[in-house]
């Protein structure tokens, strides 16, 4: 029977499965951070247990360290402790850790795809909603609570219900100005917050094909706001030539024989899966969103809707809400929306590819007066390649910020943040009331749109300054 | 862990759809290296004024949520990150169940590891919920998976079969893994990955 890559890679990884309970799924590779991490150590002395694999476990700081100079102490007790929490548990439990001295230090969702560690058919589990990220690579990928955190630590495994498989098919072929970013925001528009909810995408047709692995990240990643725990996209020769040669990549014939099994994982032919959806590349505009979830965006030539006219009541009174607390007008434009901040980075968007796409906007340019723009690259390895290519000079020429790796302003954990009101247009994945600091109203978008948005002042349609 | 069991308790309604966990507990209570204090920051901004005052028209600070164990909430209810300290909070605020139409994958999960029982009830349901007087009560069975409603009809509800097992008997996860260990030492000398970090 014709098999989905999610089959193929569920199938290699079930160790047992017992009447009565969900399956036995190996993890190949787990990632861990300060944030969700602490406690499962915790868990692991309290029952006197060790970690099995520690060479199959990597971590890093990346949410709560501060994205101001690296060789100055973190300023805040709180953060300060939870970091030299991690260092010290990895230091207890054999777990190579890559913290805030350290020249591979980054967002946990960049660093693992550009060390190599990332590969295509194995499971990676990380305690982050995000971990879908690597599902580009067609790992099966998903984010983890704390307690599974323990468990993968102490026995590699996880109890798991296979997920339904969701095909979503793009079509067609992007516009100039019209990236990865806006073809999952589209998506999350089409189907709800809510719309992939107990399944896992399968990303797939013409225009997944002809986007760099960066791209491909950009699209899984947000796979979560989707509701869908997992995306995937099958590896083929643009994931190969990524891949080839990273530190940590397998080698000479381990390269070889990996290879041709990762050859082998691609969705067969008359494979049958639970759910579809597809989208026309073609017929798709920068986006961006106007509400407090994903899902409430719109093509950048739109309007804010007008909740009024939308019939599902729940719909309606969580629109209203929204635009409340956003404080916008129905029936208006976004574009024009006079801005406050831009935040370019994440692990949705600040991979060197997004560097260079803001740069292109920022080269010879100068952002707005009186707005603060911060440029925050989501590894050392991000950085230091935007500084060989003088990146790094355009954006500090145009008057934004150059700071150090880490989720910084995505998620506001450390101090980096919008004031209460404040508007921001963020190339990040959340625009949830508070996400970027208490009373901050984010607008969702690409590098692109941000990075325009910065030199105008006011939300900005890219395609104006190409 | 301690055996789930039936109980009563009144409604504390939050008619919001898409309720997401930075609104439960907001990201920045994350950076604690422990699972307790969380259940004063559950709800954090909705529930305090910028000087950190009670707000009176917010639920939890009405008399009403005192001692109520059941939240009943709208669709697609813990929506975003992965945090546990989203059920960690609902929990140490004395929450044992949350009702719903439609739960996020991930906080159902973490919910269930946490004695925290997610509830997806029909849309009719529901609306009916919500439009109980405040005294209300209603009970929960997780035995036999049913919701108790004020004039005795019963409503089923489904809960995965292993985690009902778990949770009625007190059988904590990882120790069920942990007894399948050579089932796991077979699968890593059959499958070897080809990663090693240490490398």
């Amino acid at each position: 029977m014709p098999s989905t890559i999610i089959d193929k890679v569920w199938g290699a990884h079930v160790v047992s499965e017992q009447p009565g309970a969900p399956a036995l799924l190996y993890i190949d590779m787990h990632l861990v951070h300060e944030v969700t991490s602490p406690q499962a150590f915790d868990g692991l002395r309290a029952r006197g247990l060790v970690v099995r694999r520690p060479e199959h476990t990597f971590a890093t700081a990346d949410h709560s360290v501060p994205t101001t100079d690296r060789t100055l102490p973190i300023v805040d007790p709180i953060a300060a402790r939870q970091v030299a929490q991690l260092e010290a548990n990895c230091r207890e439990f054999g777990i190579p850790c890559h913290s805030m001295a350290s020249q591979l230090q980054g967002i946990v969702h960049i660093i693992g795809p550009e060390l190599g560690l990332t590969q295509p058919g194995m499971t990676l589990v990380c305690g982050d909603s995000h971990t879908a990220t690597h599902g580009a690579f067609g790992a099966l990928a998903f984010g983890i609570g704390t307690s599974e955190v323990e468990q993968v630590l102490a026995t590699q495994c996880l109890l798991q219900k296979k997920s339904k498989s969701y095909r979503v098919e793009v079509t067609g072929q992007l516009h100039p100005s019209v990236t990865a970013k806006d073809i999952i925001l589209a998506l999350i528009v089409k189907i709800g917050t809510g719309g992939g909810t107990g399944c896992i995408f399968e990303f797939c047709g013409p225009a997944i094909r002809a986007l760099s692995m960066e791209e491909r990240m950009t699209i899984c990643n947000m796979s979560i706001e989707a509701g869908a725990r997992a995306g995937m996209i099958a590896p083929d020769d643009t994931t190969y030539e990524y891949m080839y040669g990273r530190q940590f990549a397998p080698q000479g014939e381990e390269w070889d024989r990996a290879l041709s099994r990762w050859r082998r994982l691609p969705s067969d032919e008359g494979a049958v899966y639970d759910k579809q959806v597809s989208i026309d590349a073609a017929e798709l505009e920068p986006m961006v969103t106007f509400g407090t979830s994903p899902g409430m965006g719109i093509p950048i030539s739109g309007l804010v809707p007008d909740p009024a006219g939308i019939a599902d009541p729940g719909e309606r009174e969580s629109v209203a809400k929204a635009l409340r607390y956003m404080d916008l007008e129905p029936g208006k434009p976004l574009a024009g929306h006079a801005i406050d901040v831009v935040f370019i980075g994440s692990c949705t968007n600040g991979r060197i590819s997004d560097l260079r796409a803001a740069a292109s906007v920022l080269k010879g340019r100068h952002v707005a007066p009186g707005l603060r723009v911060l440029v925050v690259p989501g590894s050392h390895d991000a950085k230091r390649q935007a500084e060989a290519e003088g990146l790094d000079v355009i954006f500090l020429a145009a008057g934004a910020e150059w700071r150090e790796p880490g989720c910084s302003m995505c998620l506001a954990m450390n101090g980096d943040q919008l004031e209460p009101g404040q508007y921001g247009v963020a190339t990040s994945n959340r625009n949830f009331e508070g996400r970027q600091g208490k009373g901050g109203r984010t607008i969702l978008a690409s590098p692109l749109t941000a990075a325009a948005s910065a030199v105008t002042g006011v939300v900005t349609d890219p395609r104006r300054l190409a | 862990m301690k055996p789930f069991t039936r109980f009563e308790s009144r409604l504390v309604p939050l008619a919001i759809d898409n309720v997401d966990t930075d609104q439960i507990i907001p990201a920045r209570f994350l950076k604690t290296i422990s699972k307790d204090g969380l259940g004063s920051q559950l709800f954090c901004d909705w529930r305090y004024d910028a000087e950190g005052r009670p707000k009176p028209d917010f639920i939890l600070n009405q008399p009403r949520a005192k001692g109520a164990e059941i939240l009943l909430a709208g669709d697609n209810f813990g929506c975003g990150s992965s945090r546990e300290h989203a059920p960690w909070a609902l929990t140490q605020f004395g929450f044992r169940a949350v009702i719903s139409t439609s739960f996020a994958d991930i906080f159902r999960q973490n919910s269930l590891k946490n004695s925290l029982l997610p509830v997806v009830v029909p849309r009719e349901v529901h609306a009916e919920l919500f439009a109980l007087p405040v005294e209300a009560t209603v009970s929960i069975d997780l035995e036999s998976e049913t919701l108790v409603l004020p004039d005795g009809r019963k409503v089923a509800f489904a809960i995965d079969p292993f985690a009902k097992h778990c949770l009625l008997n007190g059988i904590d996860e990882l120790g069920y893994i942990r007894q399948q260990e050579d089932a796991i030492a077979a699968f890593e000398a059959r499958c070897g990955s080809a990663v090693n970090t240490l490398g």
